[in-house]
């Protein structure tokens, strides 16, 4: 394997509490190869969106990283960034999709605005190659280029999750955290979102962590799995062996409470 | 749907507009389907296809635009006061979000107590307490450690059969569940769909299963409707549709349920975004031809 990425280390996260603290993420360590996609699967409770938010530092009190925690971007330690280097970091380095991404345009902005915004935030650069970047990055996630000048309500919701998509890769980040990215939309808008990011991926080489609790789509989409249970890692391995071949008791029960299409439950 | 007990409930050629003029919206067109008992029906489709104005009708929450509401064979509108009380009684509800449809104010016993008081004259006074705890045991609650409790205190899952519970405290004939497990943690959700299978085999009761999620709706329900832009597109057996889907929305459905045996780079697991668009546009249009694929097995022309 080359040399990752990401690489997440004996990451352990508190939320501090007044008489005793709560152990959300315990000890955790993974790592994300370039282009590659990595999920993270568990339940609600569990540490999954801790960690996303910890790697773009986006925690806030009461969560308390651990002093040997460690989160490595290239080598280099997301966790020691000052305010300058991670106002540098985020977006360019580490672009993020929340889950109900598609809410988080700004109604009384056209989308030409909200593609200005980030990029001159993180480089210089004229309106005028502005408009020809986002008319780029519309064309990706195919969308007309002459909507830009639209706001995101006269989008469906599908739409703007792919318009909060194509922002996203505006500044040709490395690693895209996503954090339910689908899960407020339909089952076929989900697919055309997640296909469409995997062509890109595959074309622009930037690696995923993908976080979701529905264990098929991860097993479509992912290259490796993360299976987490009460803030520990529990198991990890290639999408296959995490379908076929499960270790933990937890990851096998967790397939067996998907139903299957085809009858039955999924094993 | 042949060779069944008389339907309990029948929506016949029910439609239902909001607004009017040129923006009216169409939510349900002349939806048709019968619930019986001890059978599921499993309404899917995707969100504004229809499916919650179908249940909404069901309860009686909306009038519908046109057609009839029919309860045993007979119109419901037409019913008198009386007729109106069982028709409440006998058809109830489980909602979407169990944070929400229980009061926080009150606790669990008292949300079971409601409805007994309403509509089970024959129960009272010690008796009450009894069927509570009754109740509980019936949706594999303890009713020593969970009728004291208020909402807040239980997890997701429990609320969501402590709903199941108030439901069946009124001894109804049709349950009505919309989405009663989007809101539960996965490795939760199966026992709840077990327990209301395991309740509507040994009460008898009809259930409405409304659902996005079409893995579910076989595991749950012997017929199904899959309804697209206010309109049933393909209905019958459930197995008959999933296994051989005939209209292009219903394929297009199936093709995008999240299947572990087929990888995104998978160049025949594609689903193209363009069709996917003409089969939409293709799937709203009002269209009155029914074709008969097999024997319970229907499709509309598209």
């Amino acid at each position: 394997m080359t040399a990752p990425l990401l690489s997440v280390k004996n990451l352990t996260i508190d939320y501090i509490g007044e008489t005793n603290d709560f152990r959300a993420v315990d000890n955790v360590s993974f790592d994300v190869a370039p282009g590659e996609v990595f999920g993270l699967a568990g339940e609600s409770g569990c540490g999954k969106s801790t960690i996303a938010f910890a790697i773009s530092r986006l925690h806030k009190p009461p969560a308390l990283i651990r002093k040997e925690s460690a989160i490595l971007l290239d080598g280099r330690d997301v966790l020691d960034l000052n305010q300058k280097d991670l106002a540098d970091f985020r977006w360019r380095e580490v672009a993020m999709v929340f889950q109900s991404a598609m809410n988080s345009l700004n109604p009384v902005l056209r989308i030409e605005q909200q593609f200005y915004d980030v990029l001159k935030t993180h480089k210089r650069i004229t309106r005028a190659q502005a408009r020809d970047r986002t008319a780029e990055m519309l064309k990706l996630v195919d969308i007309s280029p002459d909507r830009m000048r639209d706001y995101p309500h006269q989008f469906s919701g599908g739409m703007r999750q792919r318009i909060v998509i194509a922002i996203c890769l505006a500044l040709d980040p490395r690693l895209i955290v996503m954090d339910e990215p689908t899960t407020a939309l339909d089952v076929v808008v989900q697919r055309e979102i997640l296909q469409r990011i995997n062509e890109l991926r595959r074309k622009l080489g930037f690696a995923v962590l993908f976080i979701t609790h529905d264990l098929g789509l991860m097993v479509q989409f992912c290259d490796r799995i993360g299976i987490m249970l009460g803030g520990k890692l529990v198991e990890q391995g290639t999408a296959d062996a995490i379908y076929r071949t499960p270790e933990h008791d937890y990851t096998k029960k967790l397939w067996a409470s998907f139903p299957s299409l085809h009858g039955g439950v999924l094993r | 749907m042949t060779g069944m007990s008389a339907p309990i409930l029948t929506l016949d050629k029910v439609s239902k507009t909001f607004g009017n003029g040129p923006a009216a919206v169409r939510a349900a067109r002349s939806i048709s389907f019968s619930l019986h008992a001890g059978r599921a029906l499993a309404v899917v489709g995707e969100s504004g296809s229809g499916k919650t104005t179908c249940a909404r009708i069901a309860m009686r929450e909306y009038e519908p635009s046109e057609g009839r509401l029919l309860y045993k064979g007979k119109p419901v509108d037409a019913a008198g006061s009386k007729e109106i009380a069982d028709y409440r009684r006998s058809v109830q509800m489980i909602f979407q979000d169990p944070f929400a449809s229980l009061n926080p104010a009150h606790t669990i016993a008292y949300h079971l107590k409601r409805p007994l008081m309403l509509h089970r004259s024959d129960i009272r006074g010690a008796a009450v307490d009894e069927e509570i705890k009754a109740l509980l045991r019936q949706v594999k609650l303890d009713p020593e450690i969970v009728a004291p409790k208020y909402p807040h205190e239980l997890s997701g899952g429990q609320r969501q059969r402590v709903n199941i519970a108030r439901a069946l405290a009124a001894k109804p004939e049709v349950i009505v569940a919309d989405e009663p497990t989007s809101m539960l943690d996965v490795s939760v959700r199966l026992g709840v769909l077990n327990l209301l299978s395991e309740m509507k085999r040994e009460m008898n009761l009809g259930l409405l299963y409304i659902t996005h999620d079409i893995a579910t709706a076989r595991y749950v329900a012997e017929d199904i409707a899959v309804m697209y832009a206010g309109q049933i597109v393909e209905w019958g057996n459930t197995g008959k549709v999933i296994d051989n889907p005939a209209h292009p929305y219903t394929k297009l459905l199936l093709s995008a349920v999240p299947d572990p045996d087929i990888r995104f780079d998978d160049p025949n697991a594609q689903v193209s975004s363009a069709e996917a668009d003409e089969t939409r546009r293709r799937s709203a249009a009002t269209q009155e031809t029914i074709r008969e694929v097999e024997p319970d097995h229907f499709v509309r022309a598209a």
